[in-house]
């Protein structure tokens, strides 16, 4: 009894020595509410700013009407919606295959000794900033891809959209930076999904006499497929934000392009190019905070898509592990 | 008896061999652009590097030397130390509170969601924000060093915090059950297990996040601005690497051109030099 009551009260801590976790727990939830509240403040605060342009076109006329023109206040996002809607698009046309391939071929085809380096080497480029691209964007690719963008355009003419006169900076040349720019994330995220892929899937194909690409085929793409969607569209969060190397290469222009080659404008790229001017025009400022409110919206929703697609991805591998297995 | 298993059939074969070799055009296609950038960078940057161009300001007048980028590099340092300094202490703290408390609690997964969010928000809408906040009401003048660090460190925050957590999840509950047992408190068993068993992983999470805001240009357009004087004191406008390249690229002298490609080698070379520390601790710690 005696000895007992002892132990109980040897093991209970003292109020005082109790003090600094509760305070570290709480400190530690506190800063994890504060990041939720920023975000909120985040976007009230933005809202607020942009409220003068909703005021005078509504939500809806301010995305899709056409004139973007700053000297006549007028203020229609359309031109820069698409244009980031353009370039975004060619960005996931080229970029995705040659990431999904990359992602392939590291993960089942290369040999041991290659794979990391050759990690490494497509990581290497979500190392070179933004500003870097649009430098060598502007001074290499665009004249040097000055000839191939008219040889597109004169030989595919027949399609919609390739047919005119080729500007240097162009959404094609956008897209192509871009492009270069969401090959890391989405070969990252792929090579992490397609290495779930459980080891049994691909054996039992490889017993039951596949080739290495049939394999591919009927175990590991079907089971990466979610996953893959979701890297896809990380990576299209990316190229809509991109800013910096956007705004160097696609020319800035306030219209919607008659082609493929012509220069455009995107969101991100108004909001860096023209902001400056603008800090003295109330409702030039508040049209490009609008802006920034129309980007931040079209970027949550793709991520939340995104981490849809991963998350479901993920799950679907450990619901299918047998549990022994899992561990 | 002849062997059970059938030979492939050359039609299958052949798609197996061509199918490998569109995998492998794929990787060699996306390492191009790598390849280029860097020649590039290299065949024009280097010639601009010279001892005056590291220890001279910018001119800033477009006839005659346009100068260094002294000043660039120094508001870099100091604008993205200070922003470090603000990113991983709370980036970790984050994750601390992910792991050790919230676990998979619904505020938990609330919280690991929008930090998710925040990862994809893009660079310029942070620089707009800060903007916002702390340029237009005028807390302390207007623009200024130490407000291009706060966008910066939102930009970092996420990813210091993801990368974090994957680090602490990693730490054995064993650990953990080993010291309790032994009557820590939770706070000690944080700061005293947890943390040293996770220290060069969250360094290298941390070093990585750091060297990728670095590049960042968005950000400090409207918050740090820029001025070409050297100066160490971030309560004033400062200069960058990232803002000196991209002013530079939109000018047609040669001269100042070519500044832009020096700068673009010098903040490649910074940004390699700190991922290379960081995997350096990476090896090391996996080594031991």
């Amino acid at each position: 009894m005696e000895a007992a009551s002892i132990a109980g009260r040897a093991l209970r801590r003292p109020a005082l020595s109790r003090l600094p976790d509760r305070a570290l727990k709480w400190g530690l939830t506190g800063l994890a509410a504060l990041i939720l509240a920023l975000i909120a403040y985040f976007f009230v605060k933005l809202y607020i700013e942009a409220h003068p342009v909703f005021a005078k076109y509504g939500v809806l006329k301010f995305v899709f009407s056409n004139e973007w023109v700053p000297s006549k206040q007028e203020y229609g996002a359309l031109p820069l919606v698409v244009g980031t809607l353009i370039t975004s698009a060619i960005a996931l046309l080229l970029g995705v295959p040659v990431a999904v391939a990359s992602a392939l071929y590291v993960t089942e085809l290369a040999p041991r000794a290659l794979r990391s380096p050759l990690t490494i080497l497509v990581d290497l480029l979500a190392a070179v900033p933004s500003v870097v691209y649009g430098l060598w964007g502007v001074f290499v690719l665009i004249p040097t891809l000055r000839p191939f963008q008219q040889w597109l355009a004169d030989t595919f003419h027949f399609i919609p959209y390739f047919a005119g006169s080729v500007a240097g900076p162009s959404y094609f040349i956008a897209g192509l930076i871009l492009a270069i720019m969401i090959l890391p994330i989405v070969a990252a995220i792929s090579r992490e999904v397609m290495a779930t892929v459980p080891v049994e899937h691909k054996e039992a194909a490889l017993a039951l006499g596949a080739t290495r690409w049939e394999m591919i085929r009927m175990s590991v793409l079907p089971y990466s497929r979610a996953g893959i969607t979701g890297a896809a569209m990380l990576g299209l969060g990316r190229a809509i934000g991109e800013t910096i190397a956007a705004t160097l290469v696609i020319g800035n222009a306030a219209d919607i392009g008659k082609s493929l080659f012509s220069q455009g404008y995107t969101l991100a790229a108004v909001i860096a190019n023209e902001f400056g001017e603008a800090a003295s025009d109330k409702l030039h400022s508040a049209s490009l905070i609008a802006a920034g409110l129309v980007l931040f919206v079209l970027t949550l929703i793709i991520n939340a898509l995104a981490r849809y697609f991963v998350i479901r991805s993920e799950r679907a591998t450990t619901r299918n592990v047998p549990k022994g297995m899992a561990g | 008896m002849s062997s059970v298993i059938a030979p492939i059939p050359a039609g299958r074969k052949r798609k197996d061999a061509i199918m490998r070799g569109v995998l492998l055009a794929g990787t060699l296609v996306a390492l191009v652009p790598l390849v280029l950038v860097v020649y590039y960078l290299l065949k024009r940057g280097v010639g601009a590097l010279s001892w005056d161009f590291f220890t001279t300001d910018p001119t800033g007048s477009f006839l005659g030397p346009a100068g260094g980028v002294r000043s660039a590099i120094v508001g870099t340092i100091v604008i993205v130390a200070i922003a470090a300094a603000i990113a991983v202490p709370v980036g970790i703290a984050v994750a601390l509170y992910l792991v050790e408390y919230g676990k998979k609690s619904i505020f938990a997964n609330v919280v690991r969601y929008f930090v998710d969010v925040m990862t994809g928000v893009p660079s310029i809408v942070f620089g707009l924000f800060i903007y916002i906040v702390l340029v237009l009401t005028g807390v302390a003048g207007n623009f200024a060093g130490w407000k291009g660090s706060v966008a910066l460190a939102l930009l970092m925050l996420p990813v210091v915090t993801r990368s974090a957590e994957v680090v602490l999840i990693l730490v054995p509950n064993s650990l953990r059950e080993a010291a309790l047992a032994l009557g820590a408190p939770r706070w000690k068993v944080i700061a005293r297990v947890v943390l040293p068993a996770a220290f060069p992983g969250l360094i290298t999470g941390s070093i990585l996040a750091v060297a990728r805001g670095a590049g960042e240009t968005a950000p400090l357009l409207f918050t740090a601005f820029a001025v070409n004087e050297t100066t160490w004191d971030p309560g004033k406008q400062m200069n960058s690497l990232p803002i000196q390249i991209y002013n530079d690229v939109r000018q047609a002298q040669s001269n100042i051109v070519e500044r832009a490609w020096g700068g673009a080698l010098t903040l490649v070379a910074m940004i390699l030099i700190l991922t290379l520390i960081a995997r350096l601790i990476q090896r090391r710690s996996r080594v031991a």
